[in-house]
């Protein structure tokens, strides 16, 4: 195949006013305007957004899953990160 | 679907016990596996193949209907079909880019498709001669395509999970207005209801065969269930689609081509006739009625729309060149 690679996107939706965008899917796109284009017509099509960003794939740096044990383990023994770690007397009420 | 089992046989593992059973007790545990995490050098081959196969079906699943968009009867079903035949070619898109998480480029996926090294579902080979088939198509091959996929929702690799659940929310469409046609010309004229049987009765064989070959002849299903890629068997999927289709198709008033389906009070199941497997291989392996001509239709429209990836390519290019001129004469 003789045509250059099409860069790779990340598409993130947000669904309704109000919540975060949230990782949809990818695509390629030669540029950043032609991968919302595309991405308004892969992941859109029935009303599925009301915002939508396009990142190069190449720019993520994400965590290495290997590490992940070491990364995420000093939060499994700090327990008082938690309300439910403080006593509060049930004539308190709700808090 | 179009995830067919196609005969294909899992390799023999060459990778470290130790890593393989930690993958194992992953995959009991339900935990789902994503692009980077260590994994089987079986279970990504698989995985591509699959993944491929599905997004290839789904790409050359458009021209069957294609071939009726322009002869539409009415706007309405016009606008419809365009609209699911669109929904078709997003399903390969969903799908090609969770191949690709795996390692593979898209330009050696579309490639091995045109070569004719790559499989895709043997139902695309059959010919769409009516526009009964279009009513045919939604109803049955996407009704067999729902079976499968419902529980491809929760395979265990992460992206295909994830392409699944988007194509499974809008096949719902594609069925119902496949068995709205049918319906239509069901109860239409002697002449449309006979054209809705004819149909029918080409197409009924083949959809069975989507699910694949029997659970005897299939060698790869087991290392497929174990590492939770499948999650029923071919045969029990098989039943499920026939058990939900026989009664939607009677109430038609239409009939099966099939002298041997007949109800079994003990189980609560139809219960099918032998489904021809030599045919089926022969779709398979090249020899269907329409095989050439929809790799041959696929190779035409992908070179002829070339012009198209280059100029919004050089397009790209040019406007990059231009942002750096500016970019350069401000500073
Ligand atoms: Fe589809
Ligand atoms: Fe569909």
């Amino acid at each position: 195949m003789t045509e250059k690679n099409m860069p790779l996107w990340e598409v993130f939706i947000r669904s309704r006013t109000g919540l975060s965008h949230r990782h949809a899917g990818s695509l390629h796109a030669p540029d950043a305007e032609m991968a919302l284009q595309n991405a308004r017509d892969v992941y859109t099509r029935r009303g599925e957004g009301l915002s939508i960003w396009v990142v190069p794939s190449s720019a993520i740096t994400a965590s290495d899953p290997t590490d992940k044990d070491v990364m995420f383990e000093p939060t499994a023994s700090k327990i008082y990160r938690h309300p439910t770690f403080y006593e509060v007397p049930d004539e308190v009420g709700h808090m | 679907m179009y995830a067919q089992a196609l005969n294909t046989v899992t390799e023999v593992s060459k990778d470290d016990p130790a890593k393989l059973a930690a993958f194992q007790a992953r995959i009991d545990a339900e935990e789902k596996i994503e692009p980077n995490d260590w994994m089987p050098e079986g279970y990504r081959k698989t995985l591509v193949r699959q993944i491929s196969q599905h997004a290839h079906s789904e790409i050359v699943g458009m021209l069957p209907e294609g071939n009726w968009i322009t002869r539409a009867p009415s706007l309405k079903r016009k606008a419809a079909l365009l609209a699911k035949v669109q929904d078709e070619g997003g399903h390969g898109l969903y799908l090609y880019s969770a191949a690709e998480t795996l390692g593979v480029s898209r330009e050696e996926l579309v490639d091995a498709l045109h070569s004719g090294r790559a499989k895709y579902s043997s139902i695309f080979n059959y010919p769409t001669p009516s526009w009964a088939d279009m009513g045919m198509i939604g109803w049955l091959v996407d009704g067999a395509a729902i079976m499968n996929q419902i529980p491809l929702c929760r395979t265990s690799f992460g992206p295909y999970a994830r392409a699944m659940i988007r194509i499974c929310k809008e096949e719902s469409f594609h069925q119902r207005q496949g068995y709205e046609i049918v319906m239509t010309l069901a109860r239409g004229t002697p002449a449309q209801k006979k054209m809705a049987q004819d149909s029918l009765n080409r197409w009924w064989w083949p959809a069975l065969m989507m699910f694949g070959p029997s659970d005897s002849a299939s060698q790869h299903s087991d290392q497929n269930m174990k590492w939770k890629i499948k999650r029923f068997s071919n045969d029990a999927l098989r039943q499920k689609f026939i058990d939900a289709t026989v009664p939607q198709g009677h109430f038609l008033g239409l009939t099966f081509p099939d002298p041997d389906l007949k109800f079994n009070e003990a189980t609560g199941h139809w219960e099918h006739g032998e489904i021809d497997w030599a045919e089926f291989n022969r779709v398979v392996k090249g020899e269907g009625p329409c095989n050439r001509e929809r790799i041959k239709a696929r190779i035409k429209a992908h070179d002829e729309g070339a012009w198209v990836r280059e100029a919004a390519l050089a397009h790209a290019e040019k406007r990059a060149a231009r942002k750096a001129a500016a970019r350069i004469a401000a500073e």
